[in-house]
């Protein structure tokens, strides 16, 4: 997006903006009750007991929390400086979430037992089956999106057919097919390729339209010029254009690969020892489900700002290319 | 300037009776057209004419849906086995260029030579250097397309067509995508081409080149041929209403 050079005026000073803020704020607190709430503690000397204050504790909670939320994104308003405003707002999402989990009693004592293994087995499972699968998945892509655009009818309902079924069915149930399935034709198969084969084709399926997008958009003059030259097929493809569109499908694909890290956690219903597996099965003997859960959740969050970080280094790159 | 009389009457490219349709549109009805071997040719007309769509089909970029062409002596049709052979000694320069913008200059140029007739790299970078001094512009080699002013780029496309050795150069409207102070560059780069005895057809709405360097003008509209003569016949003595209508609105300025 390209910024306007004139800012209009900030809404937060506007009075009126503050007021109806305020306002709707208020209601919304009022709405769901805080009186119980940890304000509602912090407020029993004044108020007495939580849950004897009535509406007159819902009131004063609500009103509490109502002008500490509006003074708060006013003090952040006020941050001149663009990056510090987005830090300080991250921040304080973060606390308040991290004072949510905080909230659940955790144990670090069990998570810190049982961090290193989840590190060890179930990132390197998660990742290393993702990676496996994205790539995979990029090479059934390429030949889908020729497929597609191909004017053979065979190859193109093939292709159809494949991204039809695949985008059709929920992940969840191509694991178990493929997992179940195959062993019905006589042919057993560990759990490790069954769940990569399902994630391949799965986002294949997918990316065969990203794919296709990525090489419809290259401008038909290339193909013209290319062919003019007597350069064939296969030829202007691997050199002409797929080498510009791979800038056009990078963005997307990390999007996939983000979302592939993720999915991979269905594979733990045929006993793939990944993240979410372990995360499962781990807290059951003590009754620690919520300290696995929340662990799991953050190392799966920790990967994808890794990879969030990795994909944006990647466009930079392409884009500093196009712009020399 | 009667030069065609000096030359060989060899044709290299033969049209005939060709129909093209567009669904049900009529692109271009029976085209009749014989193109000798030296011979320099300038299409012109309105716009719509079917100038563009006469010129794709020598390279068979369009296909025709009736009559015959045959070009270099071998005749263009939907099954043909050797299409890539004819295109290769078929240059053509478009309206809009149409360089890899990935690629070098340089890479531009050897990626023919290289990749279709199979040059090994040293040979091609020199034919490469020596087709890009010809166009004046040897010191961009190593820049990207997108680093050059249009008739710049204009100037490395017809240097990239020239390293496949063509028996035919085709230019669709090479100077109508450049600013006014661009054309001449291109234009001089083609007059001299032309000069080095080149066999051209060259689909412009620049008449001084035309009358500069064509041996036949031929001028079309609404798909057809409606007259082919030599420069200063077509230019001074017009024949139909429709040709006398164009020259008016064309070379007012």
């Amino acid at each position: 997006m390209i910024q306007d050079t004139v800012t209009e005026d900030l809404l937060l000073r506007q009075p009126k903006f503050i007021a109806y803020l305020f306002a709707t704020v208020l209601v919304c607190f009022l709405i769901f009750d805080p009186s119980q709430s940890i304000i509602g503690h912090l407020l029993e000397p004044a108020l007495g007991e939580p849950d004897k204050s009535g509406l007159y504790g819902r009131f004063v909670t609500s009103f509490m929390l109502a002008v500490l939320m509006v003074l708060n994104l006013l003090a952040i308003s006020l941050i001149p400086n663009f990056r510090l405003q987005v830090i300080s707002v991250w921040i304080e999402l973060l606390i308040l979430f991290l004072s949510f989990f905080y909230s659940f009693d955790l144990s670090f004592e069990f998570i810190r037992s049982k961090i290193w293994f989840m590190v060890t087995q179930g990132i390197f499972t998660t990742l290393y089956v993702s990676a496996i699968s994205i790539v995979i998945a990029s090479f059934i892509a390429i030949i889908g999106a020729v497929a597609k655009m191909s004017s053979n009818g065979f190859a193109y309902a093939i292709a159809s057919f494949y991204t039809s079924f695949f985008r059709g069915l929920p992940l969840l149930m191509q694991v178990y097919l493929i997992y179940l399935g195959f062993p019905q034709i006589g042919y057993v198969i560990d759990a490790v390729p069954a769940g990569i084969i399902a994630l391949s084709l799965c986002y294949g399926a997918y990316m065969t339209e990203i794919f296709r997008a990525g090489i419809m958009s290259i401008d038909a003059g290339q193909w013209e010029g290319s062919r003019a030259l007597g350069f064939k097929f296969s030829l202007i493809m691997r050199k002409i254009i797929l080498p510009q569109s791979i800038p056009l499908i990078i963005p997307p694909t990390g999007n996939q690969f983000i979302a592939m890290l993720k999915d991979s956690s269905l594979v733990s219903v045929i006993g793939v020892w990944e993240l979410m597996f372990l995360a499962r099965t781990l807290g059951n003997k003590t009754f620690n489900h919520m300290e696995m859960l929340i662990t799991a959740a953050m190392l799966y969050w920790m990967m994808t700002m890794v990879l969030e970080l990795i994909q944006s280094r990647i466009e930079r790159k392409y884009q500093k290319r196009q712009s020399r | 300037m009667s030069k065609t009389n000096q030359k060989v009457k060899q044709p290299i490219i033969s049209i005939k009776e060709m129909n093209k349709y567009y669904g049900d549109f009529h692109a271009l009805t029976n085209i009749d057209l014989e193109v000798n071997i030296g011979e320099r040719i300038v299409i012109c007309g309105p716009s719509g004419s079917g100038k563009s769509t006469l010129i794709r089909c020598l390279n068979r970029l369009e296909a025709h849906q009736s009559g015959s062409v045959n070009v270099n002596g071998v005749e263009l049709h939907q099954h043909m086995k050797d299409i890539d052979k004819v295109r290769s000694e078929v240059g053509m320069v478009f309206q809009h260029f149409n360089l890899f913008p990935h690629m070098t200059v340089l890479e531009n140029c050897t990626a023919g030579p290289m990749w279709v007739n199979k040059v090994p790299p040293v040979e091609a970078h020199e034919i490469a250097m020596r087709y890009l001094e010809r166009v004046n512009i040897p010191e961009q080699a190593d820049k990207y397309p997108a680093q050059l002013s249009g008739g710049q780029q204009q100037r490395v496309a017809i240097a990239r067509s020239l390293c496949m050795n063509p028996k035919v150069m085709l230019f669709d409207e090479p100077t109508s995508a450049l600013d006014p102070e661009m054309v001449a560059e291109v234009l001089d780069t083609m007059t001299d081409l032309a000069q080095s005895g080149m066999t051209m057809i060259v689909v412009t709405h620049e008449m001084g080149f035309a009358k500069q360097v064509a041996d036949r003008v031929i001028f079309m509209d609404e798909g057809k041929i409606v007259e082919a003569n030599e420069p200063i016949a077509f230019f001074e003595n017009p024949q139909s209403q429709r040709t006398k209508k164009f020259l008016s609105q064309v070379l007012v300025h």
